[in-house]
């Protein structure tokens, strides 16, 4: 009985990532259009959007290896399982000793060097440029993620997220220099890795300024619907795991009953809504930065990081 | 027989090996017969390893020969550690022979290879396995000449010469460094046998000498910074298969050198030697992998990322330092255990890597990166481990360089329980060091793959390239399986290197394979676990999922057509991003502080069509700030003492007279 239940967690969790993923993009999208008093488009763009491009016919480069062609779907793969396991509305997920949260980096990890690979494989000036930019990003990006992950750990005492989703929601670990640290590296990590303002624009084709988009300018069709999935899963994912180690209030501990299920993932909701108006709303107040100026900002953020665990490592109160 | 009567009577094959090969060594069939006789006995002495490590014999067998020194005898010994460094050893051979039964037809030149490849292994397996002195420091020499002669197998290329006296220079600096450790060990009784070492008391100045001195011997075989100038000389100047033994395998017995002096001989290590050990460590890897990015040429990319890996390495036995002199056995045997862990994943894949990069150099005559391209449509193969390789390499699940790296951090995690504040404080900035190099070996190996495999063909070589022999292909699908088992079945690993764990630092993780579904948890369960299996399996169902519904219900249709360029639909390959462009960012970011690194770019004036030009300016700077000046005052003295060459014979006379009266004096002065 238990494992069945565990089952239909893990399961409902899969899905409910794989279906709210393009619903927080359009809604961020949404909110950021209100904000500079545009009408915009509908919050259920996205999934139209997905449909659309299922629809169209693939075209490829003539010299387009299978590589390319694998690449979308193995993106996809290792974000959806890393998305997986980050608890949205209910901690103890079934698989979640599976990997822990250097796993689940290392997987957004792989994603990210099949894309880099991908964006070269055309032989495109537009697609090296694309990858070595994101290379450059996720150089500086990988490390500061790996220290907010020593802070997390050496508070909580593990490295599975869910674990320490548990331990934040149930023992009362008061306001923490090194998790206010965290936070605020964590916030710039989860900039900077999906491509949003000021690192990149994701809703630019100028050559110049754009990073992400260029990498994946090849693809079209269905190709290009499986890379757009998994970048709004990406988001889902980075949001969720702010949610679920600095705001876990109301999810669902291990265990419980049907009710505390509903009202977690009523809360994920909630949550999920405020972070997306937080998050259009400092999008729309930040102008793009130059892509030199990145490593400052992500230097930034390492330091942040290292600042945090080591005051952890001299006291475990701070 | 016994299980080290059994690797002795293997490298003896091996030496006769070297033997027949100097007999047959104009002879057509050479080739097949060296590498197809060395295949067997490294096969033979694998298993033999395999069998005395995993049979769980802790009790260790030793043999004594009448050869060495009179009154000691040449002593070999087959211990868990000696076992486990012996698989890493043979599984080497065994795979470069292997690649070599194909790759060896290429050479113009077999009879320079042939014989001292068989001649370097046994010298590789003697050194794991000498238990004195006298013998290890022989066996090591012996090691270094004969890949000293390897580095010099084709000896007209440019470059080679320098790497091969580069090469000479420095393993003659280590080996003086270790004789000298081991004359400190040995103490003033004098006595060179492992066993009376271990059972010695060493006072913590000789302990702290014979640290700097293992440093400066081992660490310059393995590739520390700053004492790695040679190996990104060297390596790549060996023929390929050769270049994955120096890079993936010899290493590894430097680093054998420095766990037997400093875990074992030594006893108990002290909290200042982690850290030492600890900031080389951190540093080799950054330094490493940064060198790697700069570099265009594949195989010395190669050998520079295998010093990251040397760096890593490194960083884990510091910490297994650290742990051990603080008392907290469970912690130091996690670190020992990975840094083990990384060793035999590193052999795994950089010798993959490396024979990957010879069958590039067999199809295309190139290594050059910036020459290459495109070349995955004409070497499906080749291409394909190669990408399995790359990916382990930059450790990223569910491959075999994640796990040992997640278990180094895994480690890292348990240092906050450290006692000394030095250590606590550097400990976190090292992690930090460590994830920078694990991030930057991923944009390496991005760069490496893409430029060399993937885009369109640069030059004719690439273009008519063509994949390579099976032998060659063979030995690369063992290696990239390999990698992918130790990456899924971590726990396997992880229990049977136990043993070698217990002898060193005296303590084992927990058993691995009583954790349900094959986890591995390096301290208890609610802490941290890890399955590769699963991740595997998850990775391939929903990818297999997502493939079965876009197929399902998705259009089907596919169209080819020439690349979007903007407008510039035919733009030349040389357009493509190369392995410099790609670059370009890390070197902008991190290379003006580390190499001084300047980009100089010549515009012609409007109206001019001549063309722009890019120069970029790296300084070495560990050699700029202290090889040249080292090579200058060398210079300098021997410039001065050459006078000495032509003296009278009446003042040869008087200096002789000389010299002896103050050596006299000096005896009776001290007496």
């Amino acid at each position: 009985m238990v494992v069945i239940s565990d089952i239909i967690v893990q399961g409902v969790q899969m899905l409910l990532v794989l279906l709210l993923a393009p619903l927080l993009t359009g809604y961020v999208r949404k909110i950021k259009a209100r904000l500079v008093r545009r009408q915009g488009p509908s919050v259920f763009q996205p999934y139209r959007d997905l449909l659309r491009l299922m629809r169209k016919e693939v075209v490829l480069a003539d010299n387009a290896s299978w590589l390319f062609r694998v690449t979308p779907y193995i993106t996809f793969a290792a974000i959806w399982v890393a998305a997986a396991l980050v608890p949205t509305f209910a901690t103890g997920l079934l698989f979640n000793w599976t990997a822990d949260l250097i796993a689940i980096v290392a997987l957004l990890g792989s994603a990210r060097f099949f894309l880099a690979l991908a964006g070269m494989d055309v032989g495109t000036s537009f697609g090296g440029i694309g990858s070595s930019r994101e290379v450059m990003i996720a150089a500086l990006a990988e490390p500061a993620m790996l220290l907010i992950v020593f802070c997390l750990a050496l508070v909580a005492g593990s490295t599975q997220l869910s674990t320490v989703a548990h331990f934040l929601a149930s023992t009362y670990v008061g306001l923490r220099v090194s998790l206010g640290m965290a936070l605020v590296a964590l916030f710039m990590v989860a900039i900077a890795e999906n491509a949003r303002i000021p690192v990149d624009n994701p809703a630019t084709h100028l050559e110049l300024t754009m990073v992400h988009e260029a990498m994946i300018l090849e693809y079209s069709g269905r190709h290009l619907a499986m890379i757009e999935l998994g970048a709004f899963l990406k988001l889902l994912l980075y949001v969720s795991l702010i949610a679920c180690v600095f705001f876990p209030w109301q999810i669902a501990l291990y265990g419980s009953g049907a009710l505390s299920y509903t009202i977690g993932t009523g809360a994920y909701i909630v949550k999920l809504a405020l972070a997306g108006f937080l998050l259009a709303l400092f999008e729309t107040a930040t102008a793009k930065m130059r892509v030199f100026r990145v490593p400052q900002f992500l230097g930034a953020a390492l330091m942040l990081g290292l600042l945090g665990t080591l005051l952890l490592f001299v006291s475990r109160s701070f | 027989m016994s299980a080290v009567a059994l690797q002795m009577v293997c490298v003896a094959g091996l030496l006769g090996l070297a033997m027949l090969a100097i007999a047959l060594s104009r002879s057509k069939t050479a080739t097949a017969v060296i590498y197809g006789a060395t295949l067997a006995v490294s096969a033979i002495a694998l298993t033999g390893a395999l069998r005395s490590l995993l049979g769980g014999a802790t009790d260790a067998t030793t043999l004594t020969l009448p050869v060495g020194l009179p009154w000691l005898g040449a002593h070999f010994r087959l211990d868990a550690l000696a076992s486990f460094f012996l698989i890493v050893v043979n599984l080497g051979g065994a795979s470069a022979s292997l690649y070599g039964l194909g790759y060896g037809h290429h050479d113009p030149a077999p009879h320079r290879v042939l014989p001292f490849f068989p001649a370097f292994l046994a010298g590789m397996n003697l050194v794991v396995l000498a238990d004195d002195a006298f013998s290890y420091l022989l066996c090591w020499e012996f090691m270094s000449l004969a890949s000293w002669a390897l580095v010099m197998a084709h000896h007209r290329e440019p470059g080679n010469a320098k790497a091969g006296y580069v090469y000479l220079v420095m393993a003659s600096f280590g080996t003086l460094a270790l004789l000298l450790a081991f004359g400190l060990l040995a103490g003033p009784a004098g006595d060179y046998g492992f066993a009376a070492i271990r059972a010695a008391q060493h006072t913590p100045y000789a302990a702290t000498l014979v640290l700097i001195l293992m440093l400066l011997g081992a660490g310059s075989k393995a590739g520390l910074v700053p004492l790695h100038v040679w190996l990104p000389l060297a390596h790549p100047a060996a023929p390929s298969h050769v270049s994955a033994l120096m890079s993936g395998v010899m290493t590894k017995v430097a680093i054998y050198g420095f766990i037997r002096v400093m875990f074992d001989l030594q006893g108990q290590p002290t909290w200042p030697a982690s850290a030492v050990v600890l900031f080389l460590g951190s540093i080799t890897a950054v330094m490493g992998i940064l060198y790697a990015m700069m570099e265009k040429d594949l195989k010395r990319l190669l050998a520079y990322s295998t010093i990251e890996n040397v760096g890593i390495v490194f960083v884990s036995l510091g910490l297994a330092m650290a742990f051990e002199a603080n008392g907290m056995k469970l912690a130091a045997a996690l670190a020992f255990t990975a840094a083990l862990f990384h060793v035999l994943n590193h052999s795994f894949f950089k010798s993959l890597l490396f024979f990957g990069a010879g069958a590039v150099l067999t199809a295309t005559g190139e290594r050059d990166m910036d020459k290459l391209g495109g070349l995955i449509h004409r070497m499906p193969f080749t291409s394909f481990v190669v990408l399995v390789g790359c990916v382990a390499i930059s450790a990223l699940p569910p491959f075999n360089g994640f796990v040992s790296e997640w278990l180094i951090f895994q480690a890292v995690l348990q240092s906050p329980e450290l006692a000394q504040w030095a250590l606590k404080i550097m400990v976190p900035a090292v992690g930090a060091m460590l994830a920078l190099a694990a991030a930057l070996a991923a944009a390496c190996f991005v760069k490496a793959y893409g430029v060399t495999f993937l885009g369109r063909p640069r030059g004719p070589a690439a273009k008519t390239a063509g994949e390579v022999d099976r032998f060659s292909l063979a030995a690369m699908f063992i290696l990239a399986a390999l990698c992918l088992l130790a990456g899924i079945l971590p726990g396997l690993a992880i229990d049977a290197l136990a043993p070698v764990a217990t002898q060193i630092v005296g303590s084992r993780m927990p058993a691995q394979a009583s954790q349900p579904w094959l986890s591995i948890v390096p301290i208890a369960e609610g802490r941290s676990s890890y399955n590769g299996l699963l991740v595997m399996v998850f990775i391939t169902a929903t990818a297999s999922l997502a493939v079965y519904f876009i197929h399902r219900f998705a259009s089907r249709a596919l169209r080819r057509g020439p690349a979007w360029g903007c407008g510039f639909s035919d733009a030349t390959p040389a357009a493509q991003y190369s392995g410099v462009s790609f670059a370009q960012p890390i070197r902008r970011v991190f290379g003006t502080l580390v190499f001084h690194a300047r980009d100089h770019v010549t515009m012609p004036p409007p109206g001019d069509i001549g063309p722009a030009r890019l120069r970029i300016e790296l300084h070495d700077l560990v050699w700029s700030g202290m090889y040249a000046p080292i090579a200058d005052a060398v210079g300098f003295l021997s410039t001065r003492l050459n006078r000495l060459q032509f003296l009278t014979i009446r003042r040869y006379l008087s200096l002789v007279f000389a010299t002896l009266v103050t050596l006299l004096l000096v005896l009776a002065i001290w007496s």
